[in-house]
């Protein structure tokens, strides 16, 4: 590929953003579309320049218990993981009834959460954390689960325990499916948190987006929106960067483009 | 021939049969059946025969990692019970770990089997020269610590043979180890292979359905008919060693070839008949 293409690549998605916010833009002028319905990007510019202290407030509530309950999700996550993907007989045990309680939604928990933890960060922290836990445990189990049956060969002759195997062999290979997952998971965490925040708590960008919204300032709430998809964004990056550097052996076919 | 009269036997399989399970042992199924085999001390023997004759099922027999439903195998004076650690094994698919580097690749055994495994850590300078030498000798110098993902595929062969050896096993067990690789490579690999066995002595039995490789290493060659497996033809070689690749263009080389094929020709011809 050309140095020109590659650059190209690089930016596209700032291209299409940028695009995306210009029509956004042209319409609302256009058509003089009212703020208080559905306000232009230059609307929420403003709101965000105007609330700034607020939103970062609210912000930094919401990421902090998102972590908080993330952090929560992959010591569950990995451990749960470990145990289905190293047991046949656990594994044919838990993952239905894991597959049922993740069909769910989380968002019904909150009500009872509130009950057991109150309003406030309890909720949101376990929302988070329900939310985000379930791919993680499935890609360790998977990453477990599947090995060469012939290098299990090679290792049983030498007189491999199963612990050795899982330590040696089966725990390496499913990194690249954990980090994988947790760029998934802490996109959900996110969404657990906000949704958690909108009926039970009084802080955050949930309670943010539920006041803006019941005094009808429709550009603040699409602030608020702006900074928790921002945040999702700029982890899930993170977690990408991440996952490139502890697994770079496994990504060794796109090192090219 | 001589040497079968001589020292016991380091290799006996007595009568051996193996059904994999208590259903297909109920109805008679035999993966391999009848079989008797006796291999003296760094003897290297090839086994050939039909895809899907019971080659591997061999294999599993001589590794302990399977145990015989009705027979005995014996292996360096002792019945094989369970996992045979004084054996080493490589396969068609190099498998080696994407994540280390050559030589920790190769090391891996060593951080597993004992007496090395309770030492690793104190002594892991000197087994990792050992690894080092051992890549070295099989024409990996300078590679050692490149990613497997980094090496041809005749090289992760060598590096996967490599570790089959690394333990000092007195038994390398090979399951068409150079099946996926060109012709040249295969022939370098095939002299890689005789080098090694003629320099440690260790005993090699040789799964393959290439006829010219099986006569160009090994001592004996069986021929193994296809279900149920059983060993049909027993043929030594007698070609001087060292074998040098010119030896393959020879007519005395080329008869052998020739003969051995006529019988796995026949026996085709023969299970044809039997399925009509």
């Amino acid at each position: 590929m050309s140095v020109q293409a590659k650059r190209l690549e690089a930016w596209s998605p700032w291209i299409l953003l940028l695009a995306v916010l210009l029509v956004w833009q042209g319409l609302c002028s256009a058509f003089s579309v009212s703020e208080f319905i559905f306000p232009s990007p230059l609307r929420i510019a403003q709101q965000l320049a105007e609330f700034k202290g607020e939103i970062a407030k609210h912000a930094w509530r919401t990421f902090w218990v998102t972590m908080a309950g993330f952090g929560i999700a992959i010591v569950v996550g990995v451990l749960l993981g470990f145990l289905i993907g190293s047991s046949r007989l656990a594994y044919a045990a838990v993952y239905p009834l894991m597959t049922g309680f993740n069909a769910l939604p989380k968002a019904a928990f909150v009500p009872i959460l509130v009950v057991w933890f109150g309003i406030g960060v309890g909720p949101a922290v376990l929302t988070a954390f329900l939310i985000s836990f379930f791919p993680i445990t499935v890609n360790i189990a998977t990453g477990l689960a599947t090995l060469e049956p012939e290098l299990e060969d090679v290792l049983r002759v030498l007189g491999a325990r199963r612990w050795d195997v899982l330590v040696k062999v089966g725990l390496p290979r499913s990194m690249p499916y954990f980090f994988g997952s947790l760029k998934v998971a802490i996109t959900l965490a996110f969404v657990g948190t906000t949704v958690s925040e909108m009926t039970a708590s009084n802080e955050g960008i949930g309670y943010l987006l539920v006041s803006a919204g019941s005094s009808m300032q429709m550009g603040l709430a699409f602030a608020g929106l702006v900074a928790v998809g921002a945040m999702a964004m700029g982890m899930y990056e993170a977690f990408s960067v991440l996952e490139k550097r502890m697994t770079g052996w496994a990504h060794r076919g796109s090192q090219g483009h | 021939m001589a040497a079968d009269a001589g020292a016991p036997a380091f290799v006996d399989f007595h009568d051996v049969w193996l059904a994999y399970n208590d259903e297909l042992l109920a109805a008679k199924q035999f993966a391999v059946e009848a079989i008797d085999l006796k291999v003296r001390e760094g003897e290297f023997i090839a086994i050939v025969g039909p895809s899907g004759c019971g080659k591997s099922t061999f294999m599993k027999l001589a590794t302990g990692l399977k145990r015989p439903s009705r027979g005995t195998v014996i292996i360096g004076g002792q019945q094989v019970t369970g996992p045979l650690k004084i054996t080493g094994m490589a396969f068609q698919a190099p498998s080696l770990l994407p994540w280390r580097t050559t030589v920790a690749n190769v090391m891996l055994p060593l951080e597993i089997v004992e007496p090395y495994r309770s030492s690793f850590k104190q002594k892991k300078a000197e087994y990792e020269a050992k690894a080092r030498a051992l890549l070295q000798s099989v024409g990996l110098g300078g590679y050692e610590d490149k990613f497997p993902w980094q090496l041809s595929g005749g090289m992760q062969q060598r590096a996967s043979i490599c570790r089959a050896l690394i333990h000092e096993p007195k038994m390398l067990l090979l399951d068409e180890p150079f099946g996926a690789l060109d012709a040249f490579t295969r022939e370098e690999l095939w002299c890689a292979l005789r080098d090694l066995q003629a320099a440690q002595k260790f005993n090699v039995i040789l799964v393959t359905h290439d006829l010219r490789e099986s006569v160009f290493l090994a001592d004996t060659v069986y021929v193994m008919s296809k279900s149920p497996g059983r060993f049909v033809v027993k043929r030594h070689i007698d070609l001087p060693r060292p074998r040098d690749l010119e030896i393959t263009y020879t007519p005395q080389f080329t008869d052998i070839v020739h003969e051995l094929r006529g019988h796995i020709g026949a026996m085709r011809k023969a299970g044809a008949e039997v399925a009509q």
